[in-house]
């Protein structure tokens, strides 16, 4: 018997993801109702559309662009976050390893002006040893790598303001602008920019993101050191025992992971499209969207290219609101919405299976119903 | 000196509420790492409590209805963990990582709101209560007693009797040992786990509000609360999940993070010139420290984080 086509697990985690997103808006949306009735379809309309509120093509192009600028960092937190998921670990310290990379890319450019390869080299290696250390921490001690990685959120955060203080500009709490002070560690753009109307931002990041993307897709699905780590997830004492190497696997994952998250941070900072700001007093919500963006693409590297860009484009639609009335922050509800509602995949898959199980039966019967009648 | 004690009891206060309310949670079966959420949330409520409510309503009166507010809400807000989680089997790490999320957004965008409606100027996510904080404080000499310590101290005493003296705490924790073996003697499973998550929820809200009038008279809800919920797992962790244990633990915690807030004025600590950042990083370095050396001989409840499915054997 052909399969039906909603039984295939892809068009269901796509369906359960669709269902995620409407509701997580709907939900926004009478949260707008409840604060101002007045303009919230308008405002839920305005957090969807982002750029295309702009009339003119060459504005949205720009705009279009600004969000992709900022969608591959977040595509590298997701894919951190989803990478070590994958081996059935929970990676909460992404937002800190991604902080990591910032403070060392901007160190690296603004006070050794290192040019932008070194840089990047030096943040993913920043992201890597923070998330080695919550390897080691977990392997060996047995320490909750949720906890342990919270942990090491708030002490990366203090240390990164605090280095970074020596990079920032006398008069306000920011860094110096790459663009101006160190514009050999500026991402390539290889002409990339002129898609989007001459936007200066957009650089070798985007395309870059996306491979690291199809690149943890083959190493998680094609080679023998992938499915050693998603092995290890599956049952540590059973790999253990098979002979794979279980803590140097654990360890290795979750390396792994910081150092996307930490490339991630070269990516936006170094297009010098934005600077840090030396009294952050709250870890990058980056990691934290990425979370949103690993389960809406139903753990799969190329739905997450499209759930981090969605993350994204509500984000960065969430400023245009109308300020008298709400605030930005409506779309961090959304995105924080969709992820609670993404611990319901697993429910909305099975009532998806029962209802088909249910239509099945019912078509089985009447056919054989039919066969019957038509022997008498 | 004294200001050090002061500080260190009011930390430990919050850190011991909090570390309850995980400890019901986990040897219910649940983990709850929304506990960071649920104390904005309790947070939030006890505020608009003391944002609404005449200044000059007696002490008593003002802090037995902010409290209720900061238990309701946080009651409230755990029961999206419990129903998640029990009923329809999530995954207890993502659904509590989202409401650490959901917690600090909504209430962002709930003050705002609240600010805006009142003056069209005010997009700040503040909310002072200057005035009713003093319903809180009874300064004995120059020590500043805070209602919140007495209510700490009753919740261990509460707790470790609930937990090891009565019916209902034996059979919570057999829910988190070995549930088909609860459920297999009558015991429901899905309502034990509910209440665990509940009283958490309870817990989480007290400690919330208890942070917000720790030190500061006024609370910018955008900054949520700085990771106190992990840092109170942290302590339920080293505390080996008994409230006594919890408790001492608490006030070593609590210790590291009064520190980042009097270290001035001790002259000696001022003589070696730390930077104040590292001060502040000190809870945090101090609890993966500690939790490296004892989470080896974890003794967490057996079947915590996994959820209940009558089918299993």
């Amino acid at each position: 018997m052909k399969k039906n086509f909603f039984r295939r697990e892809g068009v269901q985690s796509l369906l359960a993801s669709l269902i995620c997103i409407l509701l997580g808006l709907f939900i926004g949306y009478i949260v707008l109702l409840i604060i101002n009735p007045k303009g919230a379809f308008t405002a839920i309309m305005t957090v969807v559309k982002n750029f295309f509120t702009y009339s003119k093509p060459s504005a949205q192009a720009k705009y279009l662009g600004n969000t992709l600028v900022k969608s591959a960092p977040l595509l590298m937190c997701a894919l951190s976050i989803m990478f070590a998921y994958k081996v059935g670990l929970f990676n909460i310290g992404a937002s800190g390893q991604y902080c990591a990379g910032t403070c060392a890319c901007l160190y690296a450019a603004l006070k050794w002006h290192w040019s932008w390869l070194g840089c990047l080299a030096l943040a993913i290696l920043a992201g890597a040893a923070f998330g080695a250390v919550v390897g080691l921490l977990k392997s060996y001690c047995n320490v909750n790598e949720v906890i342990s990685g919270i942990m090491l959120n708030w002490i990366i955060l203090y240390g990164t303001n605090m280095l970074l203080t020596q990079v920032k500009e006398p008069t306000s709490p920011y860094t110096y602008p790459v663009r101006a002070e160190a514009p050999q560690a500026l991402l390539p753009t290889l002409g990339l920019g002129t898609i989007f109307n001459n936007n200066i931002y957009v650089t070798i990041a985007i395309p870059l993101a996306i491979i690291m993307a199809i690149a943890i897709m083959i190493i998680l699905d094609k080679t023998r050191f992938g499915y050693e780590l998603k092995a290890t997830g599956f049952n540590r004492s059973a790999a253990k025992y098979c002979g794979m190497a279980e803590k140097r696997n654990i360890i290795l994952t979750l390396a792994i992971s910081g150092a996307l998250a930490g490339m991630g941070a070269s990516l936006l900072y170094q297009t010098g499209f934005v600077q840090w700001e030396c009294t952050t007093s709250s870890v990058p919500a980056m990691g934290f969207n990425g979370i949103a963006a690993t389960f809406l693409g139903g753990l799969n590297p190329i739905g997450t290219i499209f759930s981090s860009y969605f993350i994204q484009h509500i984000t960065a639609g969430g400023a245009y609101v109308d300020k008298t009335m709400y605030c930005s922050q409506i779309s961090d509800l959304i995105s924080a919405l969709i992820i609670y509602l993404c611990g319901f995949v697993l429910f909305l898959k099975f009532a998806m299976n029962r209802i088909l199980d249910r239509w099945e039966e019912k078509k089985r019967l009447a056919q054989a119903s039919a066969e019957k009648g038509g022997n008498v | 000196m004294l200001l050090l004690i002061q500080y260190t009891l009011i930390f430990s206060s919050v850190l011991i509420l909090v570390a309850l309310g995980g400890c019901f949670s986990e040897h219910s079966g649940v983990i709850n790492l929304g506990l960071e959420g649920i104390m904005v949330m309790g947070g939030l409520g006890g505020a608009l409590a003391m944002r609404y409510l005449p200044p000059d309503l007696p002490a008593l009166a003002m802090i037995l209805v902010v409290l209720l507010c900061a238990i309701g809400l946080g009651a409230l807000y755990s029961s999206l963990l419990a129903i998640a989680c029990i009923n329809f089997k999530a995954d207890q790490t993502i659904v509590g990582t989202a409401l650490n999320i959901l917690g600090t957004a909504a209430a962002t965008v709930i003050v705002k709101a609240i600010n805006t409606a009142t003056n069209p100027n005010d997009v700040s996510s503040t909310i002072q209560y200057i005035r009713p904080k003093k319903s809180f404080i009874v300064n004995i000499g120059s020590f500043e007693f805070n209602w919140f310590m007495l209510i700490a101290l009753i919740a261990v005493v509460i707790a470790y009797i609930v937990l090891y003296k009565t019916r209902f705490g034996l059979r919570l924790m057999a829910c988190g040992e070995h549930p088909q073996a609860a459920d297999s003697v009558g015991i429901n499973v899905y309502k034990m786990r509910w209440y665990g998550v509940l009283i958490s929820g309870v817990f989480g809200g007290l400690g919330g509000i208890c942070y917000l009038l720790a030190g500061v008279s006024e609370w910018k809800f955008e900054n949520g609360v700085a990771g106190f919920g992990f840092l109170a797992l942290a302590v339920m962790i080293f505390g080996q999940w008994k409230p006594i244990r919890i408790a001492v633990s608490a006030l070593l915690f609590g210790a590291f993070r009064a520190l980042s807030n009097v270290y001035f004025g001790f002259e000696f600590l001022q003589s070696l010139n730390i930077p104040s950042t590292v001060y502040n990083m000190m809870p945090y370095i101090i609890s993966l420290v500690v939790l490296a050396f004892t989470s080896r001989h974890s003794m967490a409840p057996k079947a915590e984080g996994i959820p209940y499915d009558k089918s299993q054997r």
